[in-house]
């Protein structure tokens, strides 16, 4: 137990910085997944908003998904959320609380590849490269396109090697405004969101200090709550593995002497624990059967307590003798053949 | 008890060196987003100004909120101004100590974005290039005014067709980043003079002040990190024995339901503590069920 409580402590005062570190560890990579992806517009009239304004607004979105999927206490939340009222109530605030604080760490690797593509500038340069205003960029003693050629034109802008309206507009000039207009958009959202950060973090000691307080407490007692039980469902697991094994092999032992009609060997009292571990189980032969009606029929989930030496062999299974008949609810289906 | 003299002092000593690694990291950062942003000077009349401006002021005050955000002593000083009082009084003077503190570690970022930027020179020349007189450069000499707009608007793009091999455009750009050079060794000097005379004359003034002032700001600090410890270490407490109170009561009410005999056995004593009576495939169902169903009251 106190190698648990050590491992407690550091998971719980560590809680908070191993969140913190998976969601720069998520930032990084989704600036890393930016650089390393092959920005190719398609240069047509149409396809290139879409393409565009798809590569800036949909990664972002699968990047908010995962950063749900990898908190560890997305199932904390929805178990508490979902559970039966029974004897304890539900608050409101905890689950709010705790839905924030995820939602808050999930913003953070959306928000770094939206200002890494605004500051980069391909994609608004791809998707509004039609829009330019080419009466003030552009060279006004070109004769006048009409709508559609002007849009095919200008689509090619981001595509220098294809590009053929130069008389019409300079490339570099155009690719300039439209970078220029991306990084001015980039630096603003960058801003907002530092901004809105700010704003969350230092306006709540302003008003709910004492609310919130309560709700971070209470979302930390849950959470060490269902880890404490898991533990403890874990070691109540084992030590019913433990005395269910041992009563089976207790069991084969007696049983496999009764069928030889001599009486269990008892172990010299000096052998030692080597001995005792053996269990009664000491030659090839009876090994095998043992493991054979391990997996032939396995015993019933049912412990009987530690039983008094009787006469009749087999100690291993049924109900204790003198038990008043008491509704089960399941069928045994469990019992042995032997 | 040991332990958390340990921790005591592990919060005690780097609650400072901390904020001073988070400073610097900033910084460092500040100079790798600058040298990785692909400054492209728009090269438009009216464009040239509002981005090389931006550019170098934008990012400083976005860099300055997200170190008041990284500063976790920014969240200290907030709460104590803006506390109840109850049974302990406000000391103002601690609230300006660490409202200074943090402000000068907030500030250190910025000044390196904006020291960096006028050293490269780049904004600048973006940002003035169309306010140069142009009678002091031989080749804007002789245009229209709206031309003379046009062409010293692209002096910081030097691919641009027109400005390819103009020597104007050289002398222009060199004269710009002569003045934005001056400007940063300037403010970095300044800076370096000003904090070393605050530094070297703080003792002369309210020297004890100071003291108690940087005193009980550690001191609130601190308080605020045990009790959330506490708080911890109180959760994990009540969880355990909620937990156990809960198989506790299985127990009761399995040993009502099933009469089972008295345990005689010594051997599995042991084993038999840790099952809480629990020991067949139904009951810990029935657990599992109880937990799910109804979980006891807190």
């Amino acid at each position: 137990m106190d190698k648990f409580r050590m491992i407690f402590q550091f998971l719980q005062s560590n809680q908070e910085s191993f969140m913190n570190g998976i969601c720069g560890i998520m930032a990084l990579a989704s600036a890393q997944m930016y650089s390393a992806f092959d920005f190719n517009c398609p240069c047509l009239p149409r396809y290139n908003q879409a393409y565009g304004l798809g590569i800036l607004l949909v990664p972002p979105f699968i990047l908010f998904l995962l950063g749900f999927v990898l908190n560890n206490n997305i199932s904390m939340l929805a178990e508490e959320w979902r559970r039966p009222q029974g004897q304890r109530g539900k608050d409101q605030a905890v689950l709010r609380y705790m839905f924030c604080s995820m939602a808050q760490r999930a913003m953070i690797a959306p928000a770094v590849w939206v200002s890494v593509t605004l500051l980069d500038g391909k994609c608004i340069t791809c998707a509004f490269c039609t829009s330019v205003p080419v009466e003030t960029l552009g060279n006004a003693s070109h004769p006048s396109l009409s709508q559609g050629d002007m849009k095919r034109v200008l689509a090619r802008i981001p595509c220098k090697e294809i590009y053929d309206g130069q008389e019409l507009i300079a490339n570099e000039v155009a690719i300039r405004y439209l970078r220029c207009i991306s990084q001015a958009l980039g630096w603003c959202f960058v801003l907002l969101m530092t901004t809105l950060a700010f704003l969350v973090r230092s306006l709540r000691p302003c008003f709910t200090q004492a609310a919130f307080l309560k709700s971070r407490y209470w979302s930390h007692y849950i959470d060490i709550e269902r880890k404490l039980f898991d533990e403890t469902c874990a070691e109540h697991a084992r030590s019913f593995a433990k005395v269910c094994i041992q009563q089976f092999f207790e069991g084969m032992s007696t049983d496999l002497a009764a069928a030889r009609c001599h009486p269990p060997r008892k172990a010299p009292a000096d052998a030692g624990e080597a001995a005792e571990k053996l269990l009664g189980i000491t030659d090839q032969g009876t090994m095998n059967m043992a493991l054979k009606s391990w997996h032939r029929c396995k015993p019933p989930l049912h412990l009987h307590p530690p039983a008094l030496p009787s006469g009749n062999g087999w100690a291993g299974e049924g109900q204790p003798p003198a038990h008043p008949p008491v509704p089960r609810r399941e069928t045994a289906a469990y019992y042995s053949r032997v | 008890m040991d332990r958390f003299r340990m921790i005591f002092q592990y919060f005690q000593s780097n609650s400072e060196s901390v904020m001073n690694g988070i400073c610097g990291l900033l910084a460092l950062a500040s100079v790798k987003i600058y040298t990785c942003f692909d400054f492209s000077c728009p090269c438009l009349p009216r464009y040239n100004m509002a981005y090389g401006l931006g550019i170098m002021f934008v990012p400083p005050v976005a860099l300055f909120l997200c170190s008041l955000i990284l500063n976790r002593q920014s969240l200290v000083m907030l709460e104590e101004w803006r506390r109840p009082q109850g049974r302990r009084k406000k000391d103002l003077a601690v609230i300006r100590y660490l409202c200074s503190s943090i402000m000068q570690r907030a500030m250190v970022a910025p000044v390196v974005w904006i020291i960096v930027s006028l050293l490269d020179g780049k904004c600048l020349i973006c940002a003035f290039s169309g306010s140069v007189d142009p009678e002091n450069f031989v080749g804007f000499a002789n245009a229209s005014p709206v031309q003379v707009q046009q062409l010293l608007a692209k002096v910081p793009c030097k691919d641009d067709e027109l400005m390819r091999n103009n020597t104007s455009r050289k002398a222009v750009s060199r004269y710009l980043r002569c003045w934005s050079q001056a400007l940063g060794w300037s403010i970095l000097l300044i800076l370096i003079v000003a904090a070393f005379l605050a530094r070297w004359l703080r003792p002369c003034f309210n020297q004890a002040t100071l003291l108690q002032a940087r005193h009980w700001s550690n001191y609130i600090d601190i308080e605020q990190k045990i009790f959330e410890e506490t708080c911890c270490e109180h959760s994990r407490l009540f969880a355990h024995k909620c937990i156990l109170h809960f198989f506790e009561s299985m127990r009761q009410e399995i040993k009502l339901h099933s009469f089972s005999l008295p345990r005689e056995g010594e051997g599995a004593e042991g084993e038999d503590d840790l099952l809480q009576g629990i020991t067949g495939q139904d009951q810990v169902n029935k657990l599992l069920k109880m937990w799910y169903y109804e979980k006891p009251p807190l």
